[in-house]
């Protein structure tokens, strides 16, 4: 092949990349936005009650109450505390989830008096027995996921952007997930999460959204329907408190201890 | 002669086009079959053994599986390019479609502490290279640990698996099951490849699944053919017609092709025994052919037309073969009774293939030879007096004195022998020695564990209950006896983990294994290690939801069914002895093969039983005489009685297969001693012969048909005693084993009972 002919194929590949590159940075472009829609909420309490179902219409309840700091530059730091099952009354998760690499994660345990470290690479494991995995009710943090935007969609009487997200940390259960988020308040309005073999495995669904400092807006309730194993999951969000005066000093392993 | 039968000799060209043109209508239907790959297709959906197991499955999870066995050659698993080796295979796993869940050596959640926390890692970390003390420690853990002690790893460490559970989700049972082979088999290809040092064997569910389609696919590919080219030549040889030959080869081709067909349309799926129904056609629909074909002959050496000589076969044979064919289908049908759908659908299909052949062998098969040339050849005279059917009949009457008490002796001392067969349905052993799927478990059950499992759920009553200590103490007590039984290979069960997590807190003191004592410990230890668990790997297959109840999985070696319900009333035994409160539900396939025998034989008996009065009636309007109709039952019930006596001295296993054979073979039976009681009453009656002379007539003029028919007959079935499919080839085995043993009776027990109840009246 000669030199320019080699010039005009590597000139007609030039679109295919524009378009390539614009798809991504679109996508990466609505995660910033999301994001920084999301910014300076400082901190916030709430209660939520989990509902577990499986395929024989056999349901469970959990109950747990939930504090939240975010924290500049870094991600939010939370606080569990859970009320039901009776039997692990008083147990309290101290999570501080970051950006990049692994987060880190202690758990009081009332019965032993002890606090215990949690080897955290295991985020893919569910929550309480739930369908939720731990990774899906962390903080969302940009650099968590690579973005390719894929098509505008209408969801209800709006209209969202689909974009598909490859998380970067390999010890992820998924391939990829697919969010649709609004284009009037870039809010989450459903998310499909891929399994390890590319299937799709959970579908999760945002309503009964309810805007709080007139600037962030909340799903009340979450659903998670697992597709393969028939079960679900309902968190059910109530008593969301912003601005409640948390710091820093409410995240640690002391105050772990005392949170009940 | 019936309209139909005239109008086919009439326009032999016209009724050939008609026929073919319907039957290739018919036969389009046949791409619509389709195998559908999944054991549960034996049990109806009301099937209490069923429906126990799926509801389990749907408060826990589904545990259809793959297992890759893995046989190092070099006889060590704890190698570190053999660990490395498994590792990859671990993760290749995870591709495999509807995969949940992969288990092995590498992926182990082992539990460590580390000074006050708790360390949940895999067994063979991923990233870091393995010192050379790690091997042996690794080694220690897993040939001890009890969740992977001869489950995934050998005791020896010479074997191991990789467990891949599926989550199947049912809707396209045709193509799920193919789709996961396909993947696994590519996988292991690969595998194999990169590590030509270890042996791979597939076994699980799902290759069981599998197994059903392929070895009935491959009977279909190799015996229906061998079938075809056997009944051609014997036709060929006994007859000596090429026309003759070609017609019952295109009749029995239609039918087939027709009945398929149907089936497609009527939107039946195929299964293992369903699948043999081309077989069965193609051998039941023979003998219509053979008996048109040799009145023909006969009446055309003695001098009529082709044509003229053809009428009267048919004028002469319309009621015999529809009498036959209607018996037979009746037989068949009594297969609905079957508790397991695939054997209602092999009555179903067989019985239409049958009547099938019936119109085709009654219009079809005479224009054919009215529309191709045809010539007899010269029959040697002297044969005729050298007839053996002759020399035959003579003996049986200068013999009839001893011959009855013998023969009854030898019924009676044969039947009373058919209920020491042992019921035994085991599912591995369904497939014989030849098929992978079979090697792979019996290496598999060799070094591990068998394919029996029993899966118990043990429900507490009340939410979060499963860490009640008292609860968990009754759980671990019965995991304690499951593993006393001498039959256990492996008991999965959650005290385990909850023991080695009270260690794990404890600054991993051996001491502390054991459960721990208050529930609030129980339920956050369980809480702390939940969260640490990776994906795939939780405890959701052990706990439902509420936490309420616990799943403990028992695998065995492999049982026979009666070993298995007896295991099954030893744990219900167990629980009224030792805990009483508890509720306890035990599913697995293993039991539901365990009572698919028994259930099927009960049921199978109303049928037989059914399809016995309606076939009893039809012989007594044939036979025109009630007292006939009775005698004729007992050579009509002996060979069945008889046929399982000899299966209980031989082979003293009966199964599914066996258990429809009774009803299946009603059927073909009772052609013989209609034949042959019809011919002797028309010799009584219509000729006003004695008693001994009538059966001397009969014998002379149906001995040879019946024997030739029995022989093609008894020579299909053995064609299916090949399968490698043991349902099938048993089915076969024991229908072939009936026939000849119908012969036998007719020719040797009922002969001397007519002229023993028929002397008053004919004796002169």
């Amino acid at each position: 092949m000669n030199k320019r002919m080699l010039w005009i194929a590597l000139l007609s590949l030039l679109p295919l990349l524009v378009q390539a590159e614009t798809a991504e940075e679109k996508g990466l472009a609505i995660a910033k936005e999301a994001k920084a829609r999301d910014t300076g909420w400082k901190d916030m309490q709430a209660s939520m009650k989990m509902v577990l179902k499986n395929a024989q219409g056999e349901e469970s309840v959990r109950t747990l109450r939930i504090k939240a700091l975010e924290v500049e530059g870094d991600g939010d730091k939370g606080l569990t505390i859970f009320d039901q099952p009776r039997d692990v009354k008083g147990t309290a998760l101290l999570s501080f989830s970051h950006p990049v690499g692994d987060d880190e994660q202690w758990l009081y345990l009332p019965a032993l008096k002890r606090v215990k470290r949690i080897s955290s690479r295991n985020k893919s494991g569910p929550f309480m027995g739930s369908e939720f995995a731990y990774e899906d009710l962390t903080s969302f943090e940009v650099p968590k996921y690579r973005y390719k935007y894929l098509r505008d969609e209408p969801c209800g009487e709006d209209t969202c952007f689909v974009v598909e997200q490859v998380p970067t940390d390999k010890n992820s259960g998924y391939t990829r997930r697919i969010v649709w988020i609004d284009q009037s308040h870039y809010r989450l309005h459903k998310v499909e999460f891929y399994d390890r073999k590319n299937s799709l495995l959970k579908t999760l669904t945002f309503s009964n959204y309810q805007q709080y400092l007139g600037k962030f807006w909340r799903a009340h309730r979450m659903e998670m329907v697992n597709h393969q194993n028939g079960k679900s999951t309902v968190l059910e969000w109530s008593d969301i408190r912003f601005d409640t005066g948390l710091s820093d000093k409410d995240f640690n392993k002391n105050s772990l201890k005392r949170a009940r | 002669m019936n309209p139909f039968t005239r109008f086919s000799i009439d326009h032999p060209w016209l009724v050939v086009l008609l026929t073919t043109l319907l039957v290739v209508a018919a036969a389009l239907g046949a791409q619509k079959l389709v195998f559908k790959a999944d054991y549960r297709v034996f049990f109806g959906e009301t099937n209490p053994q069923l429906e126990a197991f799926e509801k389990m499955q749907r408060v826990y999870a589904k545990s259809d599986n793959i297992a890759f066995v893995l046989a190092p050659k070099n006889g060590d698993v704890f190698t570190e390019a053999n660990l490395r080796a498994i590792q990859e295979l671990t993760r290749e796993a995870w591709q495999v479609p509807y995969s949940s869940r992969v288990d092995s050596v590498t992926n182990f959640q082992h539990t460590t502490a580390e000074e006050d926390d708790l360390l949940v890692r895999d067994l063979v970390p991923e990233d870091e290279p393995l010192a050379s003390g790690q091997l042996a420690k690794i080694r220690q853990i897993a040939i001890h640990e009890p969740l992977l002690k001869k489950r995934i790893v050998s005791e020896d460490g010479s074997v191991t698996v990789v467990n891949v559970t599926l989550q199947l989700p049912g809707k396209d049972p045709v193509h799920e099951v193919p789709e996961v082979v396909k993947k696994v088999r590519a996988i292991r290809d690969a595998f194999v490849q990169a590590h030509p040092d270890i042996t791979v064997y597939l076994s699980g569910m799902a290759m069981m699944n599998n197994t059903f389609a392929e070895s009935s696919q491959k009977d279909s590919r190799t015996l229906i053919p061998l079938m075809f080219a056997m009944v051609a030549i014997s036709i060929a040889i006994l007859l000596r017609t090429f026309t003759g030959t070609l017609g019952t080869v295109a009749v029995i081709a239609y039918a087939i092709a027709a009945t398929m067909g149907l089936a497609g349309w009527a939107g039946f799926y195929l299964t293992g025994p369903s699948s043999t129904t081309p077989i069965m056609v193609l051998t039941l629909s023979v003998a219509d052919c053979v008996h048109i074909l040799s009145t023909m002959f006969h009446e055309m050496r003695h001098g009529k037309a082709k044509r003229e000589a053809l009428i009267s076969s048919m004028t002469i044979n319309m009621q015999p073969i529809f009498l036959t064919s209607v018996t037979t289908a009746i037989g068949f049908l009594s297969l609905n009774f079957s508790d397991s759908p695939p054997f209602r659908d092999l009555g179903n299909m067989v019985a239409t293939g049958v009547m099938l052949a019936f119109v085709l062998s009654v219009t079809f098969f005479p224009a054919l030879l009215m529309a191709l040339p045809l010539r007899v050849a010269a029959h040697d005279e002297k044969k005729r007096r050298n007839d053996p059917m002759l020399k035959l009949a003579d003996w049986v009457i200068a013999s009839r004195n001893w011959l009855l008490p013998v023969m009854t002796a030898l019924i009676v001392g044969l039947s009373v022998l058919a209920p020491s067969n042992q019921l035994n349905d085991d599912f591995v052993k369904y497939f014989d020695q030849r098929v992978p799927f079979r090697q792979a478990t019996d290496f598999m059950q060799q070094h591990l564990t068998g394919m029996t499992r029993i899966d118990i759920s043990v429900d507490s009553g009340q939410s979060s209950g499963i860490n009640d200590p008292d609860f968990l103490r009754k759980v671990e007590a019965l995991s304690q006896w499951l593993r006393q039984q001498p039959e256990t290979d492996h008991v999965d069960t959650i005290t385990d983990t909850l023991k080695r997590l009270n260690k794990n807190m404890h600054g991993d003191d051996p001491a502390w294994y054991k459960l721990p004592d208050n529930q609030e410990l129980a339920a956050q230890y369980l809480l702390l290690y939940e969260m640490s668990l990776p994906y795939g790997l939780d405890l959701n297959n052990q706990l439902n939801v509420d936490k309420s109840s616990t799943r403990i999985v028992a695998t065995f070696k492999n049982l026979t069914s009666r070993e298995i319900i007896d295991l099954e009333n030893r744990i219900h035994q167990w629980k009224a002895e030792h805990a009483p409160d508890l509720k306890l539900e035990v599913a697995s396939p293993s039991i539901m093969f365990a009572h698919i025998g028994q259930r099927n034989i009960v049921s199978m008996l109303e049928g037989t039983f059914t399809a016995l009065v309606l076939i009893s009636f039809i012989l007594g309007f044939a036979l025109r005489s009630m007292k006939m109709g009775l005698v004729s039952l007992l050579p009509n019930l002996a060979p069945a009685g008889m046929g399982f006596g000899i299966w209980a001295l031989w082979e003293g296993e009966i199964g599914l297969g066996l258990s429809v054979v009774a009803g299946m073979t009603l059927g073909i039976v009772v052609d013989d001693t209609i034949h042959f009681m019809s011919k002797y009453l028309h010799a009584r009656r219509d000729l006003g012969k004695p008693t001994l002379e009538a059966v001397r007539y009969a014998f002379v003029s149906v001995g040879r048909a019946l024997a030739i028919t029995t022989a093609v007959l008894a020579t299909g079935f053995m064609v299916l005693a090949q399968s490698s499919f043991k349902v099938n080839a048993d089915m076969g085995l024991m229908t072939a084993i009936t026939i000849v043993i119908a012969l036998i009776v007719d020719f040797f027990f009922l002969p001397p009972l007519l002229m023993r109840v028929d002397k008053n009246q004919g004796e002169q």
